[in-house]
């Protein structure tokens, strides 16, 4: 096996030394009771070559590449990625390093993520970002985890426009707790109404995403403001930050912890993961925010250098009082966002962001010509939920055989939608893709 | 005379991204503009966000010049004990880039994503033979998520059973994650201590297991490197007062092959790919944690689960019982097409191979150094080794110094301070891929550091020297937190 390195000799004398006449000596310790009752049942091991084609014929089987044409976002969207943008992170020191706990030997790593944390907190309009999380749903429950820790308040309020996914990801991380979940309805222009918030002294966070699940923009500065009327925290999730290329950013409209997911910035869709989840708060909350954090410091001779910091945070240091168990930050995702932002730089940001604004209201205009109702009149960015006449399942099944998927319908998350689809579009799709689609829904 | 490979090369310095940037500079080719440009409303249009711009040159030598001050597997060893630092095999970087995986979205209808439901169930199988266990959630993105999943799976289970409880036994050997991941769930973790063997004695155990205690967490082979050998007697005791046993699988990477985590008695597991199953670590992730459990815990996984009707593979949410969703989507995907491809080119042969050999390694590790370094248990080890700076103590010399010093050997410095249990921890997890000769240059490089310490102990205190930076000020990185720039 390639890479098992040792020879019949370097087993023989390495046994030697260790004082054991065979492997099996090594497992003696563990006890008859534990031992496997016979040999693990695996596949034949395939070669190099054979594994080439059984991946290949795996990923055959997925509607992926030029010739589908996918009208999806939903949290997670298809944007061109440089070249560079995937070489520069396929570097081995980035990929095949540990978490930089050794600081001297990791200012790669740590240099890239400090750079990262600024990036992000600027995309964000937010004081500080953390190193990053797993992913935007799980983010957007430890921050309303934070939330409770800060204000010590039992209960938080959560959109209903805010993604489903995420929802039922809070409900799972909160279910022991006993924090109580309020959900906040949808109006009918598809955002979300602050005046439903109630009783706001009550409430630990109140979370809202933006743009929303349908794409909306949501008001989020008079979201910001009742919360703070009674002491809660404003908590803004999103799923597609290339958004704040165009529209107003979360800390600009006063939230106090913007979390979502950073998928978007140059990361492979990868059927859902690994995604990148984006952490950031003002800086008064920094000490209750969970994951890990890099700042900046000097080595003995006084040269600027990268550290892991504010540890006392974290399990690994305080166990179980820490803010979170989480250890790992998805820091490969990490570094390929702040490699994505600065490549295009903000002037490549707004103008990428307006074309993909631009492309999903061309697709919107072309719909509505076609006499489809688009329920919903707030503002969108790169997707919007359009409602289809009776009969349209058909034509979406007869679509999918021709792999073009015309959204996604939007019944099974909200009985109270039935033939209303979400439809994603960014730049990768070309105005003839969007004619396309448009001919082929009245057909 | 042995050569050691620690070296300075020629690494470049490298500013800020902010203070490479040059306003009207792109990195980017800008997507063809086929439609009409739509201005939106002034009262929500934001200001062009404050990102530094650079060139595509700029961009391919700033992150070239900061790779080069990483140290990485593929560069060296990387002896992380509790990390399993192992090759990351190139094939599978192959394979998870695929596009029909990599650019797959992850709400394609199912008739268009046949393919990835496919390899998830297969790898869900495998992982389930692996373990002895019967069923296989591939969703927590990383182990501390494998643990939390676990841990809901308790709080759910003993719901279920109409008494929850709020206690949970964790060994002083535990990693940090298991009891903030218990505490997640409400759960008071109840410290318990191994024996002078350096493992949990059953009586321990019966000691403090009672009706209020949800059960137990164990990493086992412990982060001593040592298998728990009282596990089964434990799993009983625990099981007779209605527990459960939750195993830490970190340490899988020991018994491939050997152990059957079913039999023992534990009933949920999480397995860290990018530890035994050979994913890269990426500088902190993303790693990908499944969790495993018994037949009877099946009901409690996260949703949604695949399923398999006539033929087809399909998403089912038909579990009443479940804890839920940890992450927005599936599980990392792309983390899970490399263990797979591990797996397959491997076979059952080769992986009961990497246990042996990786238990070959650190016990050649602990035999050799033995004598040169405290070792606190002296017994054959399982993949990880723990030493100790109680012999280097008398020339004021510490496993940092010790640490730090490795790096201008050549070497990135094993796991220190931890277990906690072992004061001045040395934890020396070398892994299978490692030659004996690479195991050779290291123990040498452990012997002259040894030395060192006792003629020049001054060398050690300055070290490192040969690394982009020297010693860095972490308390004034602490007190004065400069987090962004």
């Amino acid at each position: 096996m390639r890479y098992l390195p040792h020879t019949p000799e370097d087993i023989a004398a390495m046994l030697k030394t260790a004082g054991a006449a065979s492997l099996e000596d090594f497992f003696t310790a563990i006890p008859p009771e534990c031992r496997r009752s016979r040999p693990m049942a695996l596949p034949e091991p395939l070669t190099e070559w054979e594994l080439n084609a059984h991946i290949d014929g795996l990923a055959g089987r997925m509607a992926a590449g030029p010739e589908a044409r996918v009208f999806l976002g939903a949290g997670s969207y298809e944007h061109y990625i440089p070249a560079s943008v995937s070489f520069v992170t396929s570097r081995s020191e980035f990929v095949t390093s540990y978490t930089p706990y050794q600081p001297e030997m990791s200012q790669g790593t740590l240099q890239a993520i400090f750079e990262y944390q600024s990036l992000a907190a600027r995309l964000l309009g937010m004081e500080v970002s953390n190193a990053s999380m797993y992913d935007g749903a799980s983010a957007l429950a430890e921050a309303l985890l934070m939330a409770v820790r800060v204000t010590r308040r039992p209960a938080v309020a959560v959109s209903r426009a805010v993604h489903p996914l995420y929802r039922q990801v809070v409900r799972t991380y909160l279910a022991p707790t006993g924090i109580e979940i309020r959900e906040l309805p949808f109006r009918p222009d598809g955002t979300t109404d602050p005046g439903a918030l109630g009783k706001v002294e009550s409430l630990a966070a109140a979370a809202v995403q933006s743009p929303n699940f349908f794409g909306c923009i949501e008001d989020l500065k008079r979201f910001a403001d009742t919360t703070h009327s009674g002491g809660a925290l404003c908590v803004a999730g999103f799923t597609e930050p290339l958004a704040f290329g165009l529209f107003q950013n979360p800390g600009r409209l006063g939230a106090d912890i913007a979390c979502g997911e950073g998928q978007s910035l140059g990361i492979p869709r990868s059927f859902g993961g690994p995604g990148l989840g984006m952490f950031a708060s003002k800086m008064q909350y920094v000490r209750n925010m969970p994951g890990r954090l890099v700042g900046e410091t000097v080595d003995i001779e006084g040269r600027r250098g990268y550290v892991l910091t504010l540890a006392t945070r974290e399990q690994h240091i305080r166990r179980e009082k820490a803010t979170s168990n989480i250890c790992t930050n998805n820091s490969l995702c990490a570094l390929t966002a702040a490699v994505y932002m600065a490549s295009l730089g903000g002037a490549g940001l707004r103008e990428l962001a307006q074309l993909n604004h631009d492309k999903a209201e061309y697709l919107k205009a072309q719909l509505r010509a076609a006499g489809i109702a688009l329920p919903f009149p707030a503002a969108t960015f790169n997707e919007f939920v359009a409602a289809f006449p009776a009969g349209f399942p058909d034509t979406y099944r007869r679509l999918l055989a021709k792999k073009i998927v015309a959204g996604l319908p939007l019944e099974t998350y909200y009985p109270e939608l039935p033939g209303h689809y979400l439809l994603g579009v960014t730049e990768t799709l070309s105005k003839a893709d969007l004619d396309v689609l448009v001919r082929e829904v009245q057909s | 005379m042995t050569t050691f490979h620690g070296t300075t090369g020629l690494v470049l310095d490298e500013p800020l991204l902010w203070e490479r940037g040059r306003k009207g500079r792109s990195g980017f080719s800008l997507p063809r503009r086929d439609v009409a440009r739509c201005e939106v409303a002034p009262e929500l249009a934001g200001e062009i966000p404050d990102v530094p711009e650079l060139s595509e040159v700029d961009i391919v030598r700033h992150y070239v010049r900061l790779s080069q001050w990483n140290f990485s597997v593929d560069a060296g060893m990387y002896p992380l004990g509790s990390c399993t630092m192992k090759y990351n095999p190139k094939t599978n970087e192959r394979q998870s880039a695929h596009p029909g995986f990599a650019s797959a979205h992850p709400l394609l209808p199912e008739d268009l994503c046949q393919g990835a439901l496919q390899l998830m169930t297969a790898l869900e199988c495998c992982l389930a033979e692996i373990t002895g266990l019967q069923a296989v959630s591939l969703q927590p993105g990383a182990g501390a998520q494998g643990e939390l999943a676990g841990m809901l799976i308790f709080h759910a289970w003993h719901r279920h059973q109409g008494k929850p409880r709020s206690k949970i036994i964790v060994p002083d050997t535990a990693h940090g994650t298991n009891p903030a991941s218990a505490a997640l769930c409400g759960y008071t973790a109840v410290p318990v201590r191994s024996n002078a063997n350096g493992v949990l004695s059953p009586e321990t155990v019966a000691a403090v297991m009672d009706e209020e205690t949800a059960g137990i967490m164990v990493t086992n082979p412990n982060t001593i490197g040592l298998f728990e050998d009282h596990i089964k007697t434990i799993a009983d005791i625990v099981h007779a007062k209605g527990g459960l046993v939750y195993g830490d699988g970190a340490n899988m990477n020991a018994v491939l092959g050997r152990v059957d985590v079913g039999r023992i008695g534990v009933d949920v597991l999480h397995l860290n790919l990018h530890k035994t199953f050979s994913t890269p670590h990426g500088g902190g992730g993303p790693g990908a944690g499944p969790v495993c459990v018994r037949q009877h815990l099946e009901p409690f996984l996260p949703i949604p689960r695949v399923v398999v009707r006539d033929g087809v593979f399909r998403w089912s949410e038909d579990f009443p019982l479940s804890i839920g969703k940890l992450q927005a989507f599936w599980g990392n995907t792309g983390v899970l097409v490399r263990a797979y491809s591990y797996i397959m080119s491997l076979g059952a042969e080769n992986l009961k191979r990497v246990s042996e050999l990786a238990v070959l390694n650190a016990n050649y590790i602990k035999e050799r150094l033995k004598g040169t370094f405290h070792l606190p248990y002296d017994r054959p080890c399982m993949h990880e080794c723990v030493f100790s700076d109680k012999l280097q103590q008398a020339y004021k010399v510490t496993t940092l110094d010790i640490a730090k010093r490795l790096m201008d050997y050549g070497f990135h410095p094993p796991t220190v301070y931890f277990p906690l249990v072992v004061p001045g921890a040395i934890m020396i997890e070398p892994t299978e891929t490692e030659s004996k000769e690479n195991l050779d240059l290291f123990i040498e490089s452990m012997k002259a550091i040894a030395a060192e310490a006792r003629e020049n102990p001054e060398v050690l205190h300055q070290a490192p020297t040969r690394c982009k930076r020297r010693r860095l000020d972490e308390t004034a990185a602490a007190r004065k937190p400069c987090l962004a720039g």
